[in-house]
């Protein structure tokens, strides 16, 4: 565990119970008691399936400490509202990305990494090396 | 030229479009989408719509950067993102000018498709909404408004017998084929409402 600012993740599913079991999952397996602010944002304001805006750009604020924000996506409008989000250019804390990481796999790794105290770039980086993980 | 009052009129055109047409785009989504296109377009425009009539934004630019983002903001599908993109991209291009000729129109308009191809990473022919606008765009610049109705209509049209690259109407591969894609025939709504608020 570390002092310093840790990295906040943002879980963005077409589905609220995805995002917030993937959210509950990463953290468990980063270890019990993990202080990574770590937020799903999933579904529709109206609790359907489907990209919020809003829900996004809350859950990427509630999770800011000041070290940047990595968000993962599942598919469709979740990546492109992700990246409509970041070229407007004033929704989203500083420091947010859009991180290219499997949903599941590039979570745990996310998070996992993030616990480390270690920084954006290497949150990242971690994440996406998650797609190099072959099952068979 | 084309004042604020010309683009508000293009965005309740738009959303009374949208509004009869619904029924017919989330039928066009039932069986290469997830049904939702209708009614995501019908909520967003109406938003569009309620949002101009609130803030009342002064410039054509200010009209369609803040369309856009308040589609972005209520669609909650694939098409909040990219046509939000469309005319926010395109409300930037056209600045702050109290007015604009077609011609800056069109060019700011080529951005904004530009940027939604950017966007979503589709090109002319993988059955989307560029499969209109591209057509549309380049009508608009040679014959006006009604030109580019018709282009942007006869684009969707031709998306029929495409098959789907992008979006998930991709992973039906060949099953694709057959169906008019309902974001190019949304766009093509959006496209030829432009003749309505020009003939108002």
């Amino acid at each position: 565990m570390s002092d310093e600012k840790q990295v906040g993740i943002v879980l963005v599913s077409h589905s609220a119970e995805v995002a917030a079991s993937v959210a509950d999952l990463a953290k468990g397996l980063a270890g019990g008691g993990t202080s990574v602010p770590v937020a799903p944002a999933g579904g529709t304001e109206g609790g359907g399936l489907g990209t919020s805006s809003e829900l996004i750009a809350a859950a990427a604020a509630s999770v800011d400490r000041g070290a940047g924000v990595a968000v993962l996506t599942d598919l469709g409008s979740a990546v492109l509202t992700l990246k409509a989000l970041l070229a407007e250019g004033d929704e989203l804390p500083d420091n947010t990305r859009l991180v290219d990481a499997p949903f599941v796999e590039g979570a745990v790794a996310a998070v996992v990494t993030a616990s480390t105290g270690a920084d954006l770039a290497a949150v990242e980086a971690a994440a996406a090396e998650a797609y190099s993980y072959r099952k068979v | 030229m084309l004042d604020a009052d010309f683009f508000r009129r293009w965005m309740t055109a738009t959303a009374a479009s949208v509004d009869r047409e619904a029924e017919r785009l989330t039928a066009l989504d039932s069986p290469i989408g997830d049904a939702d296109h209708g009614s995501n377009l019908q909520r967003g425009f109406r938003a569009v719509t309620a949002t101009l009539e609130k803030e009342a934004p002064q410039t054509p630019g200010a009209v369609l950067t803040l369309a856009g983002r308040q589609l972005i903001s209520t669609v909650g599908g694939a098409s909040g993102p990219l046509y939000g993109t469309l005319l926010r991209r395109t409300g930037k291009a056209l600045g702050d000018a109290p007015e604009v000729s077609e011609e800056q129109f069109a060019e700011a308009l080529r951005a904004g498709v530009d940027a939604v191809m950017t966007l979503g990473g589709a090109a002319p022919g993988d059955k989307t909404m560029i499969d209109a606008l591209v057509p549309a765009v380049d009508a608009l610049r040679d014959g006006g408004f009604a030109a580019a109705g018709t282009a942007a209509e006869q684009g969707a049209l031709a998306t029929t017998p495409l098959q789907a690259r992008k979006g998930r109407a991709s992973y039906l591969g060949e099953r694709s084929i057959g169906h008019q894609d309902p974001g190019a025939t949304s766009s093509s709504l959006l496209v030829a409402a432009l003749a309505e608020a020009d003939g108002e």
